[in-house]
């Protein structure tokens, strides 16, 4: 089959979805390009370019060595300097490629003062060159150091902060999801008086900025003896009203019949909620559940100031205690937030369809 | 034994009256249907006797025993949803078995009541498959089987055919009529369709803006409406309304009538043609002309402008604009007074 035929009989899934990518303004896959078609590419290569540099420059930098990621200029792939080992030096020596006496050789560097470096030839050791600095360029090559990452394990007690996020994230999320769709269930499928005056409450409550009332929630923590402790940072953010109207817009739309044949049914109004409420909302709650997770896992405010032994750290706060006041370990802070955005990412790629779908469906429907 | 009786049942919402204290009773194996047009209360009075709304006012008694105060799970009635209202999210199965495992059923009994009710409604091969991938009136027969597994002592059913397709509508019926045949019990039925209600009901509620307007078998009803509400409301197509100004032409007729009388009322199927000798006749100048096979419906205009609309046989085809005279039999003529009582 010819190409063009192919293109415009598509029988394939991916044949159709090439179709699909490649069409155009005017429609059909005729490949002349209106300047709508322009306007969209340049639009979608900008944000792409917006959206992934950051992340794509993390993850070079991450494999870079500290004195790579010093360098000035900056370079985009890991670079560092040649080393080599040279016969009566301890350590490995920064290898330049020299002009000396109008040839370009590579040297070794053993020490340099003011503009002046003293160069050493790897194959004859003895032998010492004086030279300008401004004679010698380092020799560059790509290492990737990925002994940044199998350090932070070693060096740091990853799996502890490891297992304090996945705890208060996991934890943290079943409550949200069971809190918050308890309540829409009241709000959305009960009658009684100050309905709406409650959901306006919760609602309101959307207007005041967390980092407002964090003076208060730190001193209901501390009164209430949970500080340095897991619980602190997982029970004062459990009810949200973000997750409350959302479960509540999607379960008006649950049909009232459906819970009156369960009440005909013998059910109890717990079981209602059980058997028939939470099964019926469950896009609505892959989106919150997506929406908790993000929230928990990138919290950093409340548990910075709930938690402060480095045993109860969570990944973000092991990450910024990286950067002391004095000195910042690049290399470890690059590498271990690497390790941080996978899990966020992995659950964002698989639930991403709820998102969408969740999202449309509590909206409309 | 399961009776049910109603006894000066109102309801309310915020100062509106919606149900003028309905009296009724419906013995026990009885098929009883409530007609009347939209808005009338009649799921409302449904959703009384099922406990699904409170009755501002009056008794509901069930075997004898007021249940105003019992919830609508422990009254023993089970119903049947227009919507059919099913689980989305559980299988036929499990859609049937729901009710079962709330009152803690044994698996094992549970299992053998739903293959029996699939078995009677014929959804055997169905179990495992999810409400959307039935047919509406496979749905319909979910929600039925859902309410025959527990044994309810009344059955409920709001409009439960109103969403199927007419030629389903008429197996439905027939079906639901098989299944009070076989299972007995007392059931309840809403619908607005008088045809539902004359082919199913052993005995119809009429209703009207919350009040009873008549209860009756569905003959009765047919045979001797009440008022002209109901002898407008019972019948397809619906009876004639003749008024005194037409009627009073016929001085040979009028003889006959109550004193009364105000209005008469012939249903278009007792219209025959008049031969030449006959002496009650009333003249129709054809405007509308449906074929329908067996019977014609023929619609026009009579002394002093009157509609009549009247069911012919085809042996003698009438078409637009011809002038025909109609006859009928004087012992078949309803009588209504000036408010619309039927005259005794």
């Amino acid at each position: 089959m010819k190409p063009d035929a192919l293109l415009s009989n598509p029988t394939s899934a991916p044949q159709r979805a090439l179709v699909f990518v490649t069409r155009t303004r005017q429609g059909g896959n005729t490949g002349k390009l209106d300047w709508t078609d322009w306007a969209s590419y340049a639009y979608l290569v900008v944000g792409l370019f917006m959206m992934f540099a950051p992340i794509l420059w993390l993850l070079m930098s991450s494999l870079k060595t500290e004195s790579a990621i010093n360098q000035f200029p900056p370079t985009f792939f890991p670079y560092s300097q040649k080393m080599v080992t040279v016969a009566g030096h301890e350590k490995p020596l920064a290898m330049f490629l020299t002009r000396v006496d109008g040839v370009e050789k590579p040297l070794a560097q053993v020490s340099r003062l003011g503009i002046v470096a003293t160069m050493v030839d790897p194959a004859k050791p003895t032998e010492e060159i004086k030279v300008n600095i401004r004679e010698r360029k380092p020799i560059n090559e790509m290492e990737f150091a990925f002994e940044n990452f199998t350090d932070v394990f070693k060096k740091f007690d990853f799996f502890r902060y490891l297992f304090n996020s996945v705890f208060i994230t996991v934890v943290a999320t079943l409550l949200t999801l069971l809190v918050n769709s308890m309540a829409a269930f009241a709000l959305s499928k009960y009658q009684f008086k100050g309905q709406k005056a409650v959901f306006g409450l919760i609602l309101a409550t959307l207007m005041i900025p967390p980092t407002i009332i964090l003076v208060p929630v730190f001193l209901v923590i501390n009164s209430v003896g949970l500080l340095n402790n897991l619980w602190g940072v997982i029970l004062p953010a459990i009810a949200t009203p973000t997750g409350v109207f959302l479960l509540r817009q999607y379960m008006l739309t649950i049909p009232d019949e459906i819970l009156e044949a369960a009440r005909m049914d013998n059910a109890s109004e717990w079981r209602i909620y059980w058997k028939i409420i939470l099964p019926l909302s469950a896009p609505a709650l892959a989106v919150l559940a997506i929406f908790s997770v993000m929230w928990r896992w990138n919290d950093f405010l409340l548990p910075l100031i709930v938690l402060s032994k480095s045993e109860y750290f969570t990944l973000q706060l092991a990450l910024n205690s990286f950067q002391g006041e004095l000195n910042t370990q690049w290399h470890y802070l690059l590498a271990m937030t690497v390790i941080t955005i996978i899990p966020i990412t992995l659950v964002f790629g698989f639930l991403q369809k709820y998102i969408t779908t969740g999202i449309a469906s509590a909206g409309v429907k | 034994m399961s009776t049910l009786q109603l006894k000066a049942v109102q309801k309310s919402f915020n100062k509106t009256t919606v149900i003028h204290g309905v009296d009724l009773e419906a013995a026990h194996g009885e098929f009883v249907v409530f007609v009347g047009p939209s808005g009338c209360g009649k799921s409302t009075l449904l959703r009384i006797i099922a406990g699904l709304e409170t009755a501002t006012d009056g008794q509901v008694m069930i075997d004898d025993a007021n249940v105003v105060n019992v919830s609508a799970a422990h009254r023993g009635c089970a119903m049947v949803f227009q919507s059919y209202a099913l689980y989305p999210h559980m299988s036929v199965y499990a859609n049937m078995a729901f009710g079962l495992e709330n009152l803690n059923v044994p698996a094992e009994q549970i299992k053998q009541k739903v293959t029996e009710a699939a078995a009677l409604l014929r959804l055997d091969g169905l179990l495992e498959r999810r409400p959307t991938q039935l047919s509406g009136g496979q749905r319909q027969r979910v929600a039925i089987g859902r309410a025959i597994v527990r044994e309810p002592k009344i059955f409920l059913f709001d409009e439960p055919l109103s969403n199927l397709d007419a030629e389903l509508r008429v197996s439905m019926r027939a079906e639901l009529r098989d299944l009070h045949r076989r299972l007995g019990s007392t059931m309840i039925y809403v619908t607005h369709d008088q045809v539902e209600a004359m082919t199913l009901a052993d005995k119809i509620v009429v209703l009207r803006a919350g009040k009873v307007e008549q209860i009756g078998t569905p003959q009765g009803l047919y045979d001797s409406p009440c008022n002209t509400f109901v002898a407008g409301f019972i019948g397809s197509p619906r009876m004639n309304f003749i008024g005194r100004e037409v009627f009073g032409a016929q001085p040979i007729f009028i003889k006959a009538l109550p004193s009364a009388t105000e209005q008469i009322g012939i249903r278009p199927e007792h219209f025959h043609l008049a031969p030449v000798s006959a002496a009650l006749t009333l003249p129709l100048t054809v405007t509308h002309a449906e074929y329908m096979g067996g019977t014609q419906l023929l619609r026009g205009t009579s002394t002093n402008g009157a509609q009549l609309e009247a069911v012919l046989p085809t042996a003698t085809l009438v078409s637009v604009g011809q002038t025909i005279n109609l006859t009928f039999e004087p012992d078949i003529v309803h009588t209504f007074d000036a408010a619309g009582k039927r005259c005794a």
